[in-house]
């Protein structure tokens, strides 16, 4: 079969699952939706590997294939295809996306199972799967925007999956008006690109580009900002990141496919597909490459000192987005992309664990009251301690390889550059001490309550009386579901130690295709899509690599001695620090004042303008031309009416009148 | 007299007759003013018969008074109708039709 | 001979009209207009009509009047109140009356018709007699002379109906 046929196939069955789970759901019984989800999934994943392999048989230079099912919209200057665009960056992406996906659906059947909307759940999840390969898959810029507005919504629904709770309805409300604002974005984006290129197909936008396009022209400079806004709005990056810690109100399985290893990446997947552009607009591309630098630091720092395990994660996933950003901005597009794939590895096993160990805890997420699951839950915690050390870019992890391929190009690059590499090696480091911070809390230790009721019993604690948010106090609504005991632990069910297994795995050795002066898979297969770009022909020397491969690894074992130090041998330090250091840990724990800051500039005048609008414009103007006019109609009438006075003699009167006058005309007309 | 001083007399009767049904209000008077305006129209019709020498103008008003006889049966039948309902014989009163 | 007839004829038919309009006593304006009938008969005989006069006086000033003397002497009638409820109407009124005679005149003597100012062709002897009026009325105009029979049959029907007894008052 043809490359573009596979492709075709790979978005063809998440679609099918999603339908048929969603308007089958009252008649198919539970485990069907969980095996027609992940078996939809998996055969996507297993036509991504025909795609790979047809491409693969193909000359280099001819692994691009544009196959459009029918013309969408074909007027006047205007073409638009409902098309795809096959090359090596797309089936990788097409790869790394139904290849978690099929792990984390997978986890999902067990974790979920005890749900009361577990067919909701997977018809969800295989939406968003079709959405996210529709938006990798896309050919033009109108495809992407649907798939980029898809996995939006997607993402909005899955968020608020537990539609009764406050909490979950508030974070997919500001999850999805803060997509929005990146939707903008980009569709200006496009709309600007028509105008000044005059088409939408990727083809022949990146061909036209250099030529129409002179370096640094305002033009390409707005387009290639406007394309940044929302690939920061999906992506979490600073100003447009306030959405992703609140977005872990969703079920674990959501945080991790979505917002760990797929849609996150979209904004990464959006630079990297869009080099040309950026490589005309060097401003651009440097600003982002700073955004990404910035975020990096600043999520680190958050990431210190938050206590709730999923938001935790959530900020490190940001930071580590700020890596690939970093490094698809400066021209890194192989070590970007290699990186995406290792941290959807670690990073989807991290939020599975983290999962595991929640249900056990009954929903409570704050690490201060757990501790001592190294004994209670041993496949979790070595899961766990494997997802961490390839996030803290442990030697020989893939983290390892990863992280430091991106900051060894940025060394390579010279110049300003250098920044990215010192300030790159500063986050690993904060990210080796805030990674094991949470492992050394939570794992070893003397086990807490619940933890110790599993070793007791062998059963998850299950709290007394009627369930209550733990974070808010407000009660649960038990007919849709909510996040409790009622999920399962990894070690009680072999679908989800199947799918951590795996990820375990990769997530150590899943490094090990890019070795400096080994192999070079990711890069090789990459080569293609990137070979026209300037920048990716630059190359660190392998004596900088390995160098710089030695400096990741040390602060990534000092990284974790700092935290051993801070959290096993002198648990005291933290308190201390925290006490000469407090108005530090105060920003840091108010997340640097971002939502406050989003709150007064942008919130407020929102509502205050709404206020007006509903106070004035609509009462005054609006409602009185609206009743203006009802009155005008009516006052006519009543003066119409006035002629009806029911006396015969006025209708006489009236029409003797009407002769005269006839007749005069007529007398007048003839003289 | 030539033809044109019936014409003129017929014209007058005619306007006496369509300023009596604005005037009066009892809807016999004003029955009789429309037989006022009927015979107008006769007069004139045989004074053109005349003028022409054709009698054909007289046949049209003779088929004039049998409408006229018609219209004053159907009238005179209305009134004494509304008089047994003991209705007011006032056509200003008899205004339930009005916007 | 014939001026003076006229004249005479003329007078008496204007103030039987206006005595129709003016009369504040129904019956009054009843006897106004079968003066103003009797005056039109004789202005039919002045132009040669004498079936038509006949059939004036007859059927008109005879059966139709008579029609109304009954009906004025059941109803009754007073007088009317000079209020008058629509504003307006007793000026316009006369006016509107003066215009149509104005118009009508001048549309008369104005018009292009070359035998009004004459008294007519020469007519024979058999003018306006009910065998000339008989022949084209029962040759010429046979339809509309069945149609007029039809039509008073119907007006016929409505009086009937019209005249029904069983009022709602009445029909306990």
């Amino acid at each position: 079969m043809s490359v573009s046929s596979w492709a075709w196939l790979v978005l063809l069955f998440p679609l099918l699952g999603s339908l048929t789970i969603g308007l089958g759901f009252r008649v198919l019984p539970a485990r069907a939706a969980g095996i027609i989800g992940t078996g939809a999934i998996a055969l996507a994943f297993a036509c991504g590997i025909g795609a790979l392999l047809s491409l693969l048989g193909e000359d280099p230079e001819a692994r691009h294939h544009a196959s459009s099912l029918w013309d969408y919209a074909s007027v006047a200057g205007l073409d638009i295809k409902l098309g795809i665009f096959v090359d090596p960056l797309s089936v990788f992406m097409v790869l790394v996306v139904t290849g978690v996906s099929t792990l984390i659906h997978l986890y999902s059947y067990g974790y979920m199972q005890s749900d009361a909307g577990y067919r909701r759940f997977f018809a969800y999840l295989n939406f968003f799967v079709f959405s996210m390969l529709l938006l990798v898959l896309a050919g033009n810029f109108v495809l992407l925007i649907v798939g980029w507005a898809f996995v939006g919504y997607a993402s909005y629904a899955l968020i608020s999956f537990w539609y009764r709770r406050q909490t979950a309805t508030r974070a997919g409300m500001k999850a999805f008006v803060i997509n929005v604002v990146g939707d903008i974005g980009l569709t200006l984006a496009a709309f600007l690109i028509f105008k000044e290129l005059g088409t939408f197909e990727y083809g022949e936008v990146f061909h036209k580009a250099p030529e129409v396009f002179q370096t640094n022209e305002w033009t390409i400079t707005a387009i290639c900002l406007l394309l940044l806004v929302g690939a920061f709005a999906k992506s979490a990056q600073l100003p447009l990141h306030t959405w992703l810690p609140d977005a872990m109100e969703g079920p674990t399985p959501v945080s991790s496919l979505i917002h760990a290893a797929t849609m996150v990446t979209a904004g990464v997947y959006l630079i990297a597909r869009t080099h040309t552009l950026f490589e005309l607009a060097p401003t651009a591309a440097d600003i982002a490459a700073f955004t990404g630098l910035a975020t990096l630091l600043i999520a680190g720092t958050i990431a210190l000192v938050m206590t709730d395990l999923k938001r935790a994660i959530a900020y490190s996933t940001m930071s580590q987005i700020g890596y690939m950003i970093v490094g698809v901005s400066i021209g890194a597009y192989g070590a970007g992309m290699f990186h995406l794939m290792t941290h959807a590895f670690f990073k989807a096993l991290l939020f599975m664990a983290a999962g595991s160990i929640i249900a056990a805890m009954a929903n409570e997420q704050n690490i201060d009251k757990m501790s001592g699951f190294g004994k209670a839950m041993r496949f979790t915690s070595i899961a766990m301690v494997c997802g961490g050390l390839a996030l803290a870019a442990f030697p020989l992890t893939s983290g390892f390889f990863s992280k430091d391929e991106i900051l060894a190009y940025a060394e390579a690059r010279g110049g300003m550059y250098l920044i990215f590499t010192v300030l790159g090696y500063v986050g690993a480091f904060l990210t080796a001490i805030y990674t094991f911070r949470l492992i050394f809390r939570i794992l070893p230790g003397r086990p807490c309550p619940e933890a110790q009721e599993l070793i007791d019993t062998g059963h998850v604690h299950h709290p007394h009386g009627a369930p209550v948010n733990p974070a808010t106090g407000e009660e649960e609504d038990t007919e849709v579901g909510f996040p409790g005991a009622e999920h399962h632990i990894a070690e009680q069910s072999w679908p989800m130690k199947a799918a951590m297994g795996v990820l375990a795995f990769l997530a150590l050795v899943g490094g090990l295709v890019q070795v400096p002066g080994f192999d070079d898979v990711v890069d090789a297969f990459l080569e293609p899509v990137f070979h026209d770009s300037a920048l990716a022909h630059i190359h660190p020397t392998l004596e900088a690599d390995w160098i710089g491969l030695t400096i990741g690894g040390a602060i990534s074992v000092l990284g974790i001695a700092t935290a051993y130090f801070f959290y096993v041998a002198q648990p005291a330090t933290p308190a201390i620090l925290q006490q000469r250091l407090r108005p530090l840990h105060t920003l840091f724990v108010n997340k640097w004042y971002f939502d406050e800051a989003i709150e007064f500039l942008v919130v407020r005048p929102a509502l205050a303008i709404g206020r007006f609008a509903n106070r004035v414009f609509e009462r005054v103007v609006v409602d009185g031309l609206v009743t203006g006019t009802q009155d005008t109609v009516r006052g006519g009438g009543s003066v119409v009416r006035a002629v009806q006075n029911g006396f015969v003699r006025s209708y006489a009167l009236v029409l003797i009148v009407g002769f005269a006058g006839l007749a005069l005309y007529f007398l007048l007309s003839a003289s | 007299m030539s033809i044109e001083w019936y014409v003129v007399l017929s014209a007058l009767l005619f306007a006496i007759g369509a300023t009596g049904i604005l005037i009066r209000r009892s809807p016999m008077v004003i029955l009789l003013c429309l037989e006022l305006m009927l015979n107008a129209g006769n007069l004139a019709l045989i004074a053109f018969s005349r003028m022409v020498g054709n009698e054909e103008g007289q046949v049209f008003a003779l088929v004039v008074m049998v409408v006229a006889a018609c219209e004053v049966v159907i009238g005179l039948g209305l009134i004494v109708a509304i008089f047994r309902r003991r209705l007011p014989l006032n056509v200003d009163d008899l205004r339930e039709l009005r916007g | 001979m014939e001026a003076v007839l006229f004249f005479l004829a003329a007078i008496g038919a204007l103030g039987g009209a206006v005595g129709v309009v003016a009369m504040r006593n129904p019956f009054y304006s009843v006897l106004g207009l079968l003066v103003h009938l009797f005056s039109l008969a004789v202005l039919f005989l002045l132009l040669t009509s004498a079936f038509i006069a006949a059939a004036q006086v007859v059927v008109y000033a005879g059966a139709v009047m008579v029609l109304y003397i009954f009906v004025v002497a059941y109803v009754g009638g007073g007088g009317e109140s000079a209020w008058e409820p629509i504003p307006g109407q007793r000026f316009f009124a006369p006016l509107l009356g003066i215009a149509i005679f104005v118009e009508l005149s001048i549309a008369v003597l104005g018009s292009a018709l070359l035998a009004l100012d004459t008294d007519g062709p020469e007519v024979g002897a058999g003018f306006g007699n009910p065998a000339s009026i008989g022949e084209i009325l029962l040759e010429k105009f046979l339809l509309p002379f069945e149609v007029s029979s039809i039509l008073l049959l119907l007006a016929a029907v409505g009086a009937i109906v019209l005249a029904n007894r069983k009022a709602p008052e009445e029909a306990q």
